[in-house]
Formats: structure tokens, C-alpha cells, sequence
């Protein structure tokens, strides 16, 4: 049977359609406490001084607890540290994150002393009984006036508030480009802020083993595996032995649940303090205010052309808003995921890139959808469109003049990627056969004539997925490799466990890695079970973001698979006393037997068991069946596209 | 200050004494521990607490505890009988109606009655119908899908 490519549906929906699923907020564990945060209404203000004592009085509150309490470390507790950036580009200058903020208050939102209490409302009542004295400063808001002279300073230590400056590309072969070229098109473009808005707001739950000094950390996480890392790591610093970390069900991420946050410090950090469970929720206006933002760029750019309207050169300057802090990926997103795709689908001789990361008095910035990529599309498709009306040409005829030809394939771009393969002019004719590209311009050119609003707009784009391998992206500044984990554990009887370190919130990989694993050893999917999210399940993970889990974790899966199918194959061949090149492992029915005698095929579940019962296994062969990859990519995956759209505009209604 | 409240849930009688601001869909998570009712913002937009109140699609985030006293309320959890499955539930699961699947109870218990006497219910109506309830990851295309094949079956 061939599952992969199929339509099967999804196994995970039972539970979901009867309102089964376990998000972190259904927790509820014995002697729970509630926490809820007081947070700044104030862009960039100084805490002069918090009066936490009626909050502290008010009945059913179990503890308050400032940014300095936390910073201190009282109450058994130990010191938390500061929140840390997993992408550091050479020069950077970080500043300092703290859970609760301790002298002064950089974004709205920011969160200044946490309630524990005995419900979710009475920790509310008690926020409001805290009086935070601030005293306001101006702050800076806009990512290019703020990296200006006499603009309103975050910090000290970071002049100007530029964290830091990044540059990619050939800046003398893209100047000699522009002084030679017959024509230049340029754009100052703003790609607005937006709010990822999962559906499920974010949550923390925390219960803390004082007798083992053990703690469990459930978090809506795309990647349990880097938060632990950090928690021990950096900001609680309780050993990864002895901390579990778990993303149930995850009600969508978007990117917004891939960082690590300062509730996920918090929340533990309380429950061990008070020795109780903990959970916190945030509210959508919580969710507005905390979960990092996207996109939020101010960009100068231009495109040097020949008449023809051959592309010749590009030059782009950014200024990225980074938010208050530096969230866990945050530089990442506006450089090595922005500048490395300027080449777009075209061929561009020469292309020179920069990005300053400016600190603002905002919620932090971080990877959200394609992050990055789409910024740097819009950019050049925008520059496109801008030279083909200038220059009197089609939209999609000045595409086409510049589309990498297919036979460049392996194209080495002239800012570090290298795009495996692709034929965008295929792309092009496809899509314009499928619009109907002519007609639509004839009907276009007819309604206007008749005075209706009609518009055609043509875009290409590029993405980098997957992102890997990981010398690659750590010598471009990850601090995380990018490989995935996967094990496949066949038990005795012939099931399966499989478990990933990719996570799942809504793409269905119970599904599509049951199919995988099923049609690589030949089994129904209903003997497949995949586990994923809990770091004392499974194997060390980097989760799930930037499209990479069906090809970085899947492909895991793959490898262990072979890896059982070999083990297998010499079990039944020494069973069946036949060389190991006659054997056949049948896919289509999960047997295994030597070549042309299928009427003595042993089943897969015959050799699982055999393997753990170990009575007549292959000599120095150990017992047991299962098997652990770590699967680190060759490149990035480059899907890439091509849109054409028609929108009419009503004069009157505006719809 | 707590008050009594009596309601049937799910065909279960449930008394308890709560305070008068408890919100239902807090007295069905926290009290009753139906945790299938789901909270997605603070502003009654999202429509993922949707429950039925004595016949009736509401938002259980815009309702009082009290305000249900002698009630009746049907959650996601008891929506199947006898360990089969509601046709809406059927049909979101047989047309990929849900991805993280939050969404999912809410739209669910909307959708039941949006098509509650309207088998022939347009792709216009649902959408009109199912305005109240977001979905960040489908974009709606299978979650109507889904809808007008309950409503037809």
C-alpha cells in the first residue's frame, strides 16, 4: 500500500472534533496556584518605585513578585537570567532582557511583577491593586527615525539604538552597476508591523518535584527542545536532566510560539518559589502586547536596468525594527532570511544589501510567516513592476526577460544561496495559460474603457525552507544547528512508536509521518503512532518553523525507517538461512522473504518479535528493533511561485 | 459573596455555588473541567466558547453563570451520542474543516445551528453565518466545505 500522496484523513481530528484537544490551558493539577502579570501601559518609562502590599493582602493571593525579586533570586529560588539571543551577528549589541523589568520599562506590555493566586480572578483583582510609580520618557517608535541623531536612546550601550548592521552582497560591482546603467527605478516601501494572533493566546503551566528537584515546563511551543535549552541554559539554569519540557496540542504558532518568552521564565520560577503548580493564560490583549510582532521594515531600494529592461543591479537599505529586545531569532529575520533571497527569480549580476536592527520602544520583532522572505519578494517585485511601467513594458514580459534561465540550474545567486534547481519560465507560462493572461488584459483594456476600475498584478517569488545545513546556518549565526531527530521503536508485537523532534500545531504530522513511516516499512498507518512535544518522550528537536518538517523531519523518519527495514531484512535472512542479496522486503505487504519464494515470506510483527525475543538472531547482532537519525539537510529547499491576480475596485462603494 | 447556580450540562444536572461575576465558559472549564470549550480573545469575536443555551448558539465568554441558572447547555463535549459522531462533526473531519483544531468546538457548535432548518444553506449564508467565529489556519474554503455538507446530509 502507498499512503504518501494520498488523501487520508487526518488522525488527529477525532479528538479535536469532540473537543479533546490538551492545550496547555486545560491543565489543571492538584493545588494549583494562577499567575497573571502586571504589565507597563507605558512605551519607555522609569520604575520609580511598585507598592505590591494590598495585592499582597487581598485574600487568595498566594505571592507577589517584582523584576528585582526576580533578578535577586530570593525565596529559594535562585537568580534568573537574562533572556538570550540565539542569533548574534558579529558586533551586535544585545540588550539586556529581563522577564520582569527592573529599572525601567521599554515597550507596552512589558511586564513589571507577577500575582500568584488561588484563582485567575482574584490574580486580576490583585493586579489592579499594584501601584507601579513610573516616570514617562519619549520614546522611539519608528525603526529609521530612531536610529537618527537625538532620537529618544533605549540604552546606553547601544548609540544611535542600532544593535546592529548587516551587509551582504558585492557593493562595488552594485555601484559600478548603477553609475552604467541606462535607467534606475527607486522605492522607499514600508512592510508593516503585524500581529501573528494564533488562535489559542500562549500559556505556561509549571510544577515543580522539590524532593526530586524536578521541573515540568508545559509551554504552547513550537519547539520544546530550544526552550529547555534556554531555561537551563540561560534563564532559570536547572539542569536539562531535570527539566521536562512539553507542547501539548498548540493551537497555531505562525512563528509567534517558536521564541522564548519571559512568562516561560516566570512561570516556573514562581511555582518553585511558592512550591506550587502554576499556570498562566494570556488574555488577546495580553497576546497583542507580548507575542513577538512581524515584518515591520523601512526600506530605500533600486533596481539599475538596460533599456531593454535587462536587470542589472540591486541596492536595498533596511531599517528593521527589532522591538524593545532582541527576541530569540530576531536578527535572523531581516538579514540571512532577507538579504539572501534579493536575487528573487531573476538574475541579478550584482546585488548590495544592508540592514540596520534598531531598538525601539515596541513589542519585540521576530520570524512570522516566511520571515523575511516575503519582505525581500515584495521588495523586488515591487521594483519589477515599477521599471516595466517606467520603462513601457509588460509586467510580466519584463519578468520573463529576467527569469534565471532553466539550464543555469545549479544557480549560484550573488548572495550566498544557491538555488538547487527550478524552471521559472515554465512557472511563467503556466501561470499565464491558467489566467488566461492575454484575455485578461483585452477585457482590462475594455472595462476601463467603460470607466471600471480593473487592475492585473503579476508577482513571482522565492523562498528558502527548510533551512539547513547546519555549518551553514550556524556559520551565518545560528546559535542551533538545523538538523531533526526522529526514532522509529517497533515493539515486540509489530507496532509502531514513532517520535519526532519536529512539532506539530495544526499541520497535521500525526498524519503525514504515520504515512511516511507506513509506506517505508509496509504497514497499515493504524499500527503507526507519532509522538512529538514532550522532551522526555522524545529525542533532542528543533521543532517546527520555516516550512522544514516534512522535509528535514520526515526525511529522519526515512533514515530510520532503512535503518529498521536492514535490521530486518538480516534477521529473516538468517531465519531463513538465505544470503542477504536475495532477500526482498515487500513494501506492499510488510513481509520479508528470499527472492522468488513468497509463499514463505515472515511477516514484519514475526521478526519484531524475534528480534526481542533474541533466540535465533544473526551472531553479534544485539536484540531489539529501533532505530534514531538525525537527518541535517544538504541546502534549503527553494519552492518558488508565480501569481497573477485581477481585482476591480467599485467607484462608488469602494468594495 | 457566592450564589447558587443549577444547570443541565451536557444532560447532567450540575449545582454550584459560584460568584455572581463567573463567566460560563470559566464555570464549564474550571468548574466542571469541560475543557473543550475553548477561550480565543476577551472581546466576544472569536466565537470559539460557543455553546448552546437552551437551544441557542452563544458566546459563553458574553454569558453569566448565573445569567444560565436553570439552563440547559450543550457543549462540544456532549454533541455526540452514543459514541457517534454529530454530522457536523463528521463532515469537518471528512472534508479537512480543522488544522490546530482551537477553533474547531466553537465552529462546530455555530455551524450546527446556523444549518438547523436549512439544508440548502449557499456558501454566502454560511460565511455570513460563521462570521462570529475565526479560524486562523484554514482560511474558511474546507470549514464552509465541511458546513454545507452537514447541512446537506
Amino acid at each position: 500500500m502507498a499512503y504518501v500522496g494520498e488523501s487520508v484523513k487526518r488522525v488527529e481530528d477525532p479528538r479535536f472534533i469532540q473537543g479533546q484537544g490538551k492545550y496547555v490551558a486545560n491543565l489543571q493539577l492538584p493545588g494549583m496556584a494562577y499567575a497573571a502579570i502586571k504589565r507597563s501601559p507605558y512605551a519607555h518609562a522609569k520604575i520609580k518605585r511598585i507598592d505590591a502590599g494590598a495585592a499582597r493582602n487581598l485574600e487568595g493571593v498566594v505571592a507577589v513578585y517584582t523584576g528585582q525579586d526576580l533578578v535577586e533570586g530570593i525565596h529559594f529560588s535562585g537568580p534568573c537570567g537574562a533572556l538570550p539571543c540565539g542569533f548574534v551577528p558579529p558586533d551586535t549589541r544585545v540588550p539586556t532582557h529581563h522577564a520582569l523589568a527592573v529599572d525601567k520599562v521599554n515597550h507596552v506590555g512589558d511586564g513589571v511583577a507577577v500575582v500568584v493566586a488561588e484563582s485567575p480572578y482574584i490574580a486580576y483583582d490583585a493586579l489592579d491593586l499594584i501601584d507601579v510609580d513610573y516616570e514617562p520618557l519619549p520614546a522611539a517608535v519608528n525603526a529609521k527615525a530612531a536610529a537618527q541623531e537625538g532620537a529618544p536612546q533605549l540604552y546606553d550601550e547601544i548609540a544611535n539604538n542600532i544593535s546592529f548592521h548587516w551587509t551582504l552582497g558585492d557593493k562595488d560591482a552594485t555601484e559600478k552597476a548603477f553609475s552604467e546603467a541606462d535607467h534606475v527605478v527607486e522605492l522607499d516601501l514600508v512592510n508593516q508591523r503585524l500581529i501573528p494572533n494564533a488562535i489559542e493566546p500562549r500559556a505556561v503551566a509549571a510544577q515543580w518535584n522539590r524532593f526530586g528537584e524536578e521541573m515540568t515546563v508545559w509551554t504552547s511551543s513550537q519547539n520544546p527542545h530550544i526552550i529547555r535549552l534556554l531555561l537551563s541554559g540561560f534563564t532559570l539554569g536547572i539542569p536539562e536532566n531535570r527539566l521536562r519540557v512539553i507542547s501539548p496540542d498548540v493551537g497555531g504558532g505562525f512563528g509567534s510560539k517558536i521564541f522564548h518568552y519571559p512568562e516561560e521564565v516566570i512561570v516556573p520560577w514562581v511555582a518553585r518559589a511558592t512550591n506550587r503548580p502554576v499556570r498562566w493564560v494570556a488574555s488577546r490583549s495580553e497576546s497583542y502586547i507580548t507575542d513577538a510582532h512581524g515584518r515591520d521594515h523601512v526600506t530605500n531600494c533600486k533596481l539599475a536596468l538596460k533599456h531593454d529592461g535587462t536587470i542589472t543591479g540591486l541596492n536595498v537599505s533596511t531599517w528593521a525594527n527589532m522591538g524593545a529586545y532582541l527576541s530569540t531569532f530576531a536578527p535572523l529575520i531581516p538579514t540571512a532570511l532577507y538579504i539572501t533571497l534579493f536575487s528573487a527569480l531573476y538574475k541579478i549580476p550584482a546585488i548590495w544589501g544592508e540592514t540596520w536592527g534598531v531598538v525601539t520602544n515596541t513589542v519585540p520583532v521576530d520570524a512570522y510567516r516566511g520571515a523575511g522572505r516575503p519582505e525581500a519578494a515584495y521588495l523586488i517585485e515591487r521594483l519589477v513592476d515599477l521599471a516595466a511601467r517606467e520603462l513601457g513594458m509588460d509586467v510580466l514580459e519584463i519578468r520573463r526577460k529576467n527569469l534565471i534561465p532553466a539550464d543555469e540550474f545549479p544557480y549560484q545567486t550573488p548572495v550566498v544561496v544557491v538555488y538547487d534547481s527550478g524552471n521559472y519560465q515554465k512557472l511563467f507560462d503556466k501561470a499565464e495559460e491558467m489566467a488566461g493572461y492575454q484575455d485578461m488584459r483585452k477585457a482590462q483594456a475594455a472595462a476601463r474603457a467603460e470607466g471600471r476600475l480593473v487592475g492585473i498584478g503579476v508577482s513571482g517569488c522565492i523562498e528558502a525552507s527548510a533551512p539547513g545545513p547546519s555549518p551553514v546556518v550556524t556559520s551565518l549565526g545560528s546559535a542551533i544547528g538545523l538538523y531533526e531527530s526522529g526514532i522509529v521503536r517497533v515493539h515486540p508485537t509489530g507496532n509502531v512508536s514513532v517520535f519526532t523532534g519536529s512539532h506539530a500545531h495544526g499541520q497535521g504530522h500525526e498524519t503525514t509521518f504515520a504515512q511516511i513511516v507506513a509506506d517505508e516499512l509496509g504497514l497499515p498507518m493504524e499500527a503507526i503512532q507519532i509522538i512529538h512535544g514532550d522532551t522526555d518522550r522524545i529525542p533532542f528537536g528543533t521543532g517546527t518553523y520555516g516550512s522544514r518538517s516534512a522535509a528535514i523531519g520526515g526525511s529522519a523518519l526515512v533514515r530510520s525507517s532503512e535503518k529498521i527495514r536492514d535490521k530486518v531484512t538480516r534477521i529473516a535472512a538468517h531465519q531463513l538461512e538465505a544470503a542477504l542479496e536475495d532477500m526482498v522486503y515487500d513494501r506492499e505487504n510488510g513481509t520479508i522473504y528470499v527472492k522468488g519464494s513468497p509463499d514463505k515470506a515472515k511477516s514484519f510483527a514475526e521478526i519484531a518479535f524475534a528480534s526481542y525475543y533474541a533466540a535465533n538472531l544473526p551472531e553479534g547482532m544485539e536484540p531489539g528493533l529501533e532505530a534514531t537519525s538525525y537527518y541535517d539537510p544538504s541546502n534549503f529547499t527553494f519552492p518558488n511561485s508565480a501569481h497573477i491576480a485581477q481585482v476591480e475596485i467599485d467607484r462608488d462603494t469602494g468594495e | 459573596m457566592k450564589v447558587p447556580v443549577s444547570m443541565t450540562v451536557n444532560g447532567v444536572e450540575r449545582t454550584h455555588e459560584v460568584e455572581p461575576r463567573l463567566l460560563l465558559v470559566h464555570y464549564l472549564r474550571e468548574v466542571l473541567g469541560l475543557t473543550g470549550t475553548n477561550i480565543g480573545c476577551d472581546t466576544s469575536q472569536c466565537g470559539a466558547c460557543t455553546v448552546h443555551l437552551n437551544g441557542m448558539a452563544v458566546k459563553s465568554c458574553t454569558v453569566l453563570a448565573v445569567q444560565a441558572d436553570g439552563s440547559s447547555v450543550t457543549t462540544i463535549e456532549g454533541l455526540a451520542q452514543n459514541g457517534n459522531l454529530h454530522p457536523m462533526q463528521q463532515a469537518f473531519w471528512d472534508n479537512h474543516g480543522l488544522q490546530c483544531g482551537y477553533c474547531t468546538p466553537g465552529m462546530i457548535m455555530a455551524a450546527v445551528k446556523l444549518v438547523e432548518n436549512n439544508p440548502s444553506i449557499t456558501d454566502e449564508e454560511i460565511r455570513h453565518g460563521l462570521e462570529g467565529n475565526l479560524c486562523r489556519c484554514t482560511g474558511y474554503e474546507n470549514i464552509v466545505k465541511s458546513v454545507k455538507a452537514a447541512a446537506g446530509g
